[in-house]
């Protein structure tokens, strides 16, 4: 019978992880988490870890194979026009960490979005 | 029967046999006699619950029909119940509590059910083993020393030790047949689309569903269909019709033909497992069904593919948790560009941390065709094998894990071991199938004795079938009358 | 070398919120200065566990402004996620419109503003648009507002086709006429309900390649647009005169320092990780479909144009004032319906109404309808009131609009046609003014005018002005 990964085995290591720490900060950055100088590392090693191990995706031949970005096969589906009751202003503040008695609070923003 | 079943208690409470009040207030007490052991729950409100029991009595009384009258059933720390905080397992959302009901709850609550409490889960539902709780493992009961699994592991165990008959999970990649298999009861994932995820907190939006656990084929049938249909909020849920599952368990299964997959039979599952399951294929054989051995080449691309996916789609749903709007917000943050970055670090738990940022990565630029892409292509592959399989049978029938239960910290080290365990469910959220666990055996591990559980996938809208297959193989199991050592002790 | 002989380059990106009852992707309805926080559901909110719901009507509106820009209509299309941090951005990301826009290719002739040159545009896709940060007064905070949140967009995209400030301003001008006779927003910079960024470069006239672009942003009225693009040219210029080089930037446009500043720079833009939203199924527009937002569509600018000039006979002039404003249009072809006379009623709408309205009232505020002038060019029409009176009534009218009928009983503005009468008065009119009579009869016409006015002061203004012309001109052929 074909095998099965089992956890002692994994498609062969490529040499380099191809996750260091630069990429660590970068993905870190973009995806707004703090991540402290002393856990880089173990963070990259794992993820390059992971990475490696999902590589095996790479070796399959796709020509004409379309993605599958939906979890059913609907489509065309839509809403019509008409109201419907929302929440109350109470209720859309109640959990803000921080709040004045109509808007939510955060320090000042200075830049425009990115 | 260890208990009453959620088919039983809905009867008596409709007949006024039993009160709710009365069938509440038992479980509650179940709850305090032996949840401080278990640890299924996060929360437990008994004034709401028995206020709600009070409101089915007086229904009942009313002359409402109420398919669940009564009925308590425990929800997955993920979806959205008023009056309760929805924590998803995370300090992220420790005192959140959500100004509306999931469609589920609403569903159950017009059923007549009752809200018993909120099951623990494995952090924003990403995890096999209850452990990346921020709060609190859950004990498997029949080993205490065992995870229940995950990440529906409290709704599992809750069920599994007879504190409610009913309980709610999500399954994104077997989070609820995983926990079904371990915890020897029986666990459903729909065919995505089948039941709304409006209220369901999302980890992955194109895997994600929303399915029950119960003790009985049975119960699981009546509650599946409660849930299910069409929502307007959810622009995924389909306008699929679906008949009276549970009327339809009595249709005999013979002339029916499973298929067995030869990848999920490999070396890597254990010998018990398999010979539990081969078991569960005889006894449909006995009933008339017919097997043929099948083939799913793509099945060793399912976790790659999986852990692609599934990160990708969490890192852009988790990305609304910043700490401005609800949710836990870092303090002393100078600017909005720390406030975001701290309250981030500090709010999610190292696997959620680890998975945004694989999410992340995969989708990043430069990135996307090799992995997002590439994994949603091998997806369609992995989707047409099912196709072509259920081209020579009704349903598959398999192992759902490779292992009974594991101890608690065996596999906490490593992500990627633990990523392992999701071998055999994951495909069948790929392709976005139904998948129906059916406990069908035991395997015994240092002298305890663990629940092995049946996979039965079906194409897609395949509910009645699958469940129909599932009774044949109940039935003849046996296992059923058997009750979790921590279950013998509330019957 | 100067700024003369460098060619300016610019392309338009608009925002503009769709006139729908509800937002694009939940049930909430929108207005502009509501009070904060107080129009919002789990879903525009973005709280855990909320799914998006899409608004078949912000659909329909996309494509009646891809049909109205002959542009094509996407088969297939699809929402992405567009992914970054901002307070007013509670999903942490945008539902938009990557690669498969709704509709792309089309084309806006600016014939409205004078050059009729045509402008590409590359595509139109629809988004959901973010909430409002404030800053706190004297405070170190930003407020945050989510009412916004949600409210369907619909993107703009033009090809940079435009060759000067003025241009520009002239393009922004036509869209919103468009859009607003279309009925699909009311395109209001001052609301919010427009917003418009700038791509500028520059080329020596005649060069082929196009230069480096900058874009600007924080513009908030057409003229800011036009005030930008003119420094902007100048300041790239300065540049490449002085040997330097242009860099891909974003730039903030100051409006009360009159300049613009780095924002920043194109490596550090930002990477969106893009991805086809898995809460949002594909959708077809499908040729029945389009065919039936076809037909439901309001007539454009243009075809207005066309009919107003072809089949109503209105001179250019009078029609192009009339399509500056749909309201106008709507009140104009009601009037013109009513009474029978397109010529009359484009007249009594834009000569007369406009003459008595005052400090920018707007045309739906004004209490005199299309009946009333409807009536009065009947009234005219039949003979019961001259033009002159027709006036008067108005004006009343304007403060109070009872029935022209009442007002002329009321104030006995009768047109005075009886024959024999004006001829009695012309004559006496004559005989007191034998000057005039000389004048007349030696053919200097405008001595009418005396004898005229005399007869009309003489009926308070109620002659009939033709019949008039008539007899006089009768008496003075029998008048030796």
């Amino acid at each position: 019978m074909p095998r099965l990964h089992g956890p002692a085995e994994r498609p062969e290591t490529r040499g380099e992880p191809m996750i260091d720490r630069k990429e660590v900060e970068h993905v870190a950055r973009l995806a707004r988490i703090a991540v402290p100088a002393e856990e880089l590392d173990r963070l990259a090693g794992q993820l390059a870890a992971i990475v490696r191990y999902v590589e095996s995706i790479q070796g399959l031949k796709l020509d004409n194979v379309a993605p599958l970005s939906h979890g059913g096969d609907a489509s065309d589906v839509f809403r019509a026009d008409e109201p419907r009751p929302g929440l109350s202003r109470e209720d859309a503040l109640k959990g803000a960490p921080d709040r004045t008695d109509d808007h939510f609070r955060v320090p000042r923003v200075l830049a425009e979005p990115t | 029967m260890p208990s009453s079943t959620a088919v039983e208690i809905a009867k008596a409470v409709q007949s006024g046999a039993r009160s709710a009040v009365d069938v509440v207030s038992e479980r509650l007490a179940a709850i305090e006699k032996i949840d401080g052991r278990l640890g299924a729950f996060l929360g437990v409100d008994r004034n709401a619950a028995l206020a709600e029991a009070r409101e089915a009595d007086r229904r009942v009384k009313e002359g409402e029909r109420l398919p669940l009258a009564g009925v308590p059933v425990a929800i997955k720390d993920n979806l959205c119940c008023v009056g309760y905080a929805c924590t998803c397992g995370s300090r992220m959302l420790e005192t959140w509590r959500p100004p509306y009901d999931a469609t589920v709850v609403a569903r159950l609550k017009a059923a007549g059910a009752v809200v018993i409490g909120k099951t623990n889960l494995d952090e924003f539902a990403m995890g096999s083993s209850c452990e990346n709780s921020a709060y609190k493992p859950t004990r498997n009961p029949w080993d205490l020393a065992r995870t229940p699994g995950g990440s529906s592991g409290g709704s599992a165990a809750a069920v599994a030790a007879a504190l409610a008959p009913l309980a709610l999970g999500s399954d994104t990649g077997g989070s609820i047949r995983q926990p079904a298999a371990f915890s020897g009861v029986v666990g459903f994932k729909p065919t995505y689309g089948r039941v709304s995820r409006y209220g369901l907190v999302a980890f992955a939006s194109s895997l994600d569903q929303i399915g029950p656990f119960a003790r009985t084929v049975e119960d699981a049938a009546l509650c599946t269909r409660i849930i299910a249909g069409r929502d307007e909020r959810d622009a995924t849920s389909a306008d699929q019709p679906l008949d009276d599952l549970v009327a339809e368990l009595k249709t005999p299964v013979r002339g029916l033909t499973i298929g067995l997959p030869d990848e999920y039979f490999g070396d890597a599952v254990d010998d018990d497992v398999k010979a539990a399951v081969t078991s569960a294929a005889k006894a449909l054989e006995k009933a008339g069904v017919q097997s043929v051995r099948v083939k799913l080449p793509h099945t060793p691309y399912a976790i790659p593919v999986y852990y692609i996916v599934a990160t990708a789609e969490a890192s852009s749903n988790l990305a609304r948790f910043d700490g401005v709007h609800y949710g836990r917000r870092a303090k002393g943050a100078a600017d909005v560009g720390a406030l975001f970055a701290e309250s981030r670090r500090e709010g999610f738990g190292a696997e959620v941390r680890r998975r945004i940022l694989l999410g992340t990565y995969c989708l990043s630029s430069g990135y996307y065709d090799a992995y997002y892409d590439r994994a949603l292509r091998v997806r369609s592959l992995i989707a047409r094998d099912f196709s072509l399989a259920f081209g020579q049978c009704d349903a598959v029938l398999c192992p759902v894990t490779p292992t009974p239960a594991f101890k608690i910290g065996e596999k906490s080290d490593d992500p990627l071991k633990m990523y392992l365990s999701d071998v055999l469910t994951g495909a069948c959220n790929l392709a976005g199938l139904p998948g129906l666990t059916v406990p069908c055996g035991f395997a015994t591990r240092d002298g305890a004795k663990l629940p092995v559980g049946a996979q039965l996938i079906g194409p897609r809208w395949s509910e009645s079938l699958l469940f129909r297959l599932g009774r044949a193989i109940e039935a003849s199991a046996g296992v059923v009358d058997v009750a979790s050592p921590l279950a013998e002790e509330v019957r | 070398m100067s700024v003369a002989d460098w060619e300016p380059v610019i392309g338009l990106e608009v925002h503009c919120q769709l006139g729908t009852a509800t937002k694009m992707f939940c049930g909430c309805a929108y207005r502009f200065g509501a009070p904060a926080n107080a129009l919002v559901c789990p879903t525009c909110l973005g709280l855990p566990g909320s799914l998006p719901a899409p608004n078949r009507r912000a659909v329909e509106l996309a494509v009646r402004v891809g049909l109205a820009l002959g542009a094509k209509i996407a088969a297939v299309t699809k929402f992405d996620r567009k992914h970054y941090f901002y307070p007013d951005l509670p999903k942490g990301y945008q539902i938009s419109q990557f690669d498969k826009p709704i509709t792309y290719d089309g084309r806006l002739e600016l014939a409205f503003t004078g050059s009729g040159k045509s402008v590409g545009i590359v595509r139109a896709h629809l988004e959901e648009d973010a909430g409002k940060n404030v800053h706190e007064e004297g405070g170190p905070h930003s407020l945050v507002d989510l009412n916004r949140c949600g409210v369907p967009l619909l993107e703009i995209v033009s090809a940079p086709d435009l060759r000067s400030s003025k241009e520009a301003y002239d393009y922004l001008t036509e869209l919103k006429l468009l859009l607003k006779t279309l009925e699909v927003s009311e395109c209001d910079m001052e609301k919010g309900s427009l917003r418009c960024d700038v791509n500028v470069s520059v080329r020596k006239k005649g060069a082929e390649r196009f230069g480096v672009r900058c874009e600007i942003k924080n513009l908030n009225s057409f003229k800011a647009v036009e005030r930008a693009i003119d420094f902007e040219v100048a300041r790239q210029v300065a540049v490449l005169e002085a040997d330097g080089a242009i860099h891909e930037e974003t730039r903030l446009w100051d409006d009360e320092k009159g300049e613009t500043r780095l924002m920043r720079r194109k490596e550090s833009s930002p990477d969106y990780r893009y991805f086809p939203d898995p809460d949002l199924p594909p959708f077809t527009v499908d040729p029945a479909w389009v065919e039936r937002i076809r037909a439901a569509t309001p007539e454009s600018p243009t075809a207005k144009l066309a009919r107003y000039v072809g089949a109503l006979g209105l001179s250019d002039y009078d029609a192009r004032v009339l399509i500056q404003d749909p309201e106008t249009c709507r009140y104009f072809e009601e009037t013109a319906r009513l009474s029978g006379d397109a010529k009359a009623a484009a007249n009594w709408v834009t000569s007369e109404l406009f003459g008595l309205m005052k400090g920018g009232i707007a045309l739906s505020e004004v209490k005199v309808r299309p009946q009333h002038l409807a009536e009065l060019i009947a009234l005219i029409k039949d003979g019961t009131l001259n033009v002159r009176s027709a006036r008067d009534v108005l004006a009343k009218q304007y403060e109070n609009p009872r029935p022209a009928k009442e007002y002329v009983a009321e104030l006995g503005l009768t047109q005075v046609s009886d024959r024999a009468d004006l001829a009695a008065m012309m004559k006496k009119a004559l005989d007191a003014n034998p000057k005039a009579v000389a004048d007349l009869k030696a053919g200097k016409e405008k001595a009418a005018g005396a004898i005229v006015g005399a007869v009309m002061r003489e009926t308070k203004g109620r002659a009939n002005p033709a019949l008039l012309n008539e007899i006089l001109a009768e008496l003075l052929k029998a008048t030796p």
